[in-house]
């Protein structure tokens, strides 16, 4: 029992003494997952709000395949972006393998349907009469998709802070595509792993205590979101 | 020759099957006010609906100004007219942004839509409404600030569902009062779906009576009440129409 307390106190130092170290590892796990919710929802909203607005031949496919695409197994997705950023892997030649390129890339895809089809969801849920208000007024196509996302902009924000729940927690491709290089491409989860399987639990403790800070601060933000929509 | 904005031919809606309108031929001349008057459910809404270009018919066609819709650029169409609907949907922002918005999607400057925007509050009455929310204002003050948003863009055509249902007698003769003075001024084209045939009355030069998706009589507002041909008319008259 004393060793979990002595981490925990460890733990609370390395945080409050503003360790260089462990906020080496916060800071590259946020903007790691930062840029790959980022580029996720460049793909993401998009896709969402075609699909969800738009009727066309395959539409039915591509939610079906969003919807499969949410439950990716976190592994399997590390080691199709592993074979192909491998050198001898197709991308090889951009030799991004074990840079945060790579975890970015990993990420992206992760995020991407879970952006997509809650960004869908989130369209579809725009009352049809503001589409046609919107057009009746004159609105191009385009500026009528942007008054629906608009008026979907909290379940969007909502959809965004899931696909970052999901990315900055998740430690499969991380692991796989990133390395776990310390200064580059460890990130909370990974360095967790690596801290407990040596037995160094002050470090491992004090990124879990961020890593659940952060949980908390997005599950807090979602309750807030759901709280306005209502 | 008379000058018609919109004439349809043989014009019908099915939803799953199920006829709403069924060949409409309607002929609307520029710069009048025309009246769709008919009791509840005969497929007003819809019809104005399709004439706004927001739902494609299941047969039949329309035409502007004599061209079949083809050969007319949507997005022009569009611009040249707009509906204010029944259900008045405001969009989630600022009663200042609901009302701007037409013009903004036409790109026009921010001083021009400042001086438009508070000059139509102030006719219908919603003076210093800008930064309020939409969302959070009544039910006549929401048709109001859907009529405002209409009115902005001088359109040539105007279609108004029922524009004063949820209004009180003095916010109703207030916007009859706008109604017609729209018309004068601008020779904006204006046709007003309601089941009220006083207003219908009061308002437009002429009407068309719709029942169970046809137009059973179309003529001058004021013959169609005193002297109407369709006997259907005269048991609505009298409050005796059997649905
Ligand atoms: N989107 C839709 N899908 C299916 N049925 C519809 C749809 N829109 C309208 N209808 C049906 O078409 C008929 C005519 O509806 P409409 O709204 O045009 O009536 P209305 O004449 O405007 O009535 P009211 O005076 O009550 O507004 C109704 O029976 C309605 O149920
Ligand atoms: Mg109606």
């Amino acid at each position: 029992m004393d060793y979990i307390l002595a981490g925990l106190k460890e733990a609370f130092r390395l945080l409050f003494s503003f360790d260089r170290g462990t906020y080496t590892v916060i800071f590259l796990s946020l903007r790691i997952s930062g840029i790959a919710v980022l580029l996720a929802s460049c793909l993401g909203i998009p896709l969402g709000a075609l699909v969800g607005l738009h009727k066309f031949p395959g539409r039915g496919v591509i939610t079906t395949l969003l919807n499969t695409c949410f439950a990716l197994p976190t592994v399997v997705v590390g080691l199709f972006v592993y074979l192909f950023l491998s050198h001898r892997g197709p991308l090889g030649m951009l030799g991004l393998l074990y840079t945060p390129g790579a975890m970015i890339t990993a990420q992206t895809i992760l995020a991407t349907p879970i952006i997509g089809a809650l960004s869908l969801v989130a369209v579809k849920g725009v009352d049809p009469a503001i589409t046609k208000s919107a057009i009746s007024l004159g609105a191009t196509k385009v500026q009528t998709t942007l008054t629906v996302l608009r008026e979907a902009r909290v379940a969007i924000l909502a959809a965004l802070i899931a696909g970052f729940g999901r990315v900055v927690t998740e430690i499969g491709a991380a692991m796989i595509v990133g390395g776990n290089i310390k200064g580059t491409t460890r990130v909370m989860s990974t360095a967790i792993a690596l801290e407990t399987g040596k037995g160094r639990f002050e470090l491992a403790l004090a990124l879990g205590i961020i890593l659940l800070a952060v949980a908390f601060l997005i599950n807090t933000g979602l309750y807030y979101l759901q709280r306005i929509r209502e | 020759m008379k000058n018609y904005t919109i004439q349809t031919h043989n014009l019908s809606k099915e939803y799953n099957g199920e006829a709403v309108l069924k060949e409409i031929n309607l002929q609307l001349e520029r710069g009048r006010i025309h009246a769709i008057i008919g009791p509840s459910g005969v497929g007003k809404s819809v019809l104005l609906r399709l004439l706004n270009l927001l739902e494609e018919p299941t047969s039949g066609e329309i035409h502007f100004d004599g061209k079949a819709l083809r050969e007319n650029n949507r997005l022009n169409l569009h611009r040249r007219m707009t509906l204010v609907f029944q259900k008045p949907a405001l969009f989630n922002t600022s009663v200042y942004e609901n009302v701007a918005y037409g013009l903004k999607v036409r790109k026009e400057n921010r001083s021009s839509i400042l001086e438009k925007v508070k000059k139509a509050l102030e006719v219908i009455g919603l003076k210093g409404y800008e930064h309020k929310r939409a969302r959070d204002l009544s039910g006549g003050e929401k048709q109001r600030v859907a009529i405002a948003r209409a009115m902005v863009l001088e359109p040539e055509i105007l279609f108004l569902d029922e524009p004063t249902s949820d209004l009180d007698p003095r916010n109703v003769a207030i916007i009859e009062e706008l109604i017609k003075y729209i018309n004068r001024e601008f020779k904006t084209t204006i046709v007003i779906a309601t089941h009220n045939m006083f207003q219908a009355r009061r308002l437009a030069h002429e009407a068309s009576f719709l029942f169970k998706g046809r137009i059973i009589e179309s003529r001058n507002a004021q013959e169609i009440f005193t002297s109407p041909k369709d006997k259907r008319i005269l048991r609505f008259i009298e409050g005796k129409m059997i649905f």
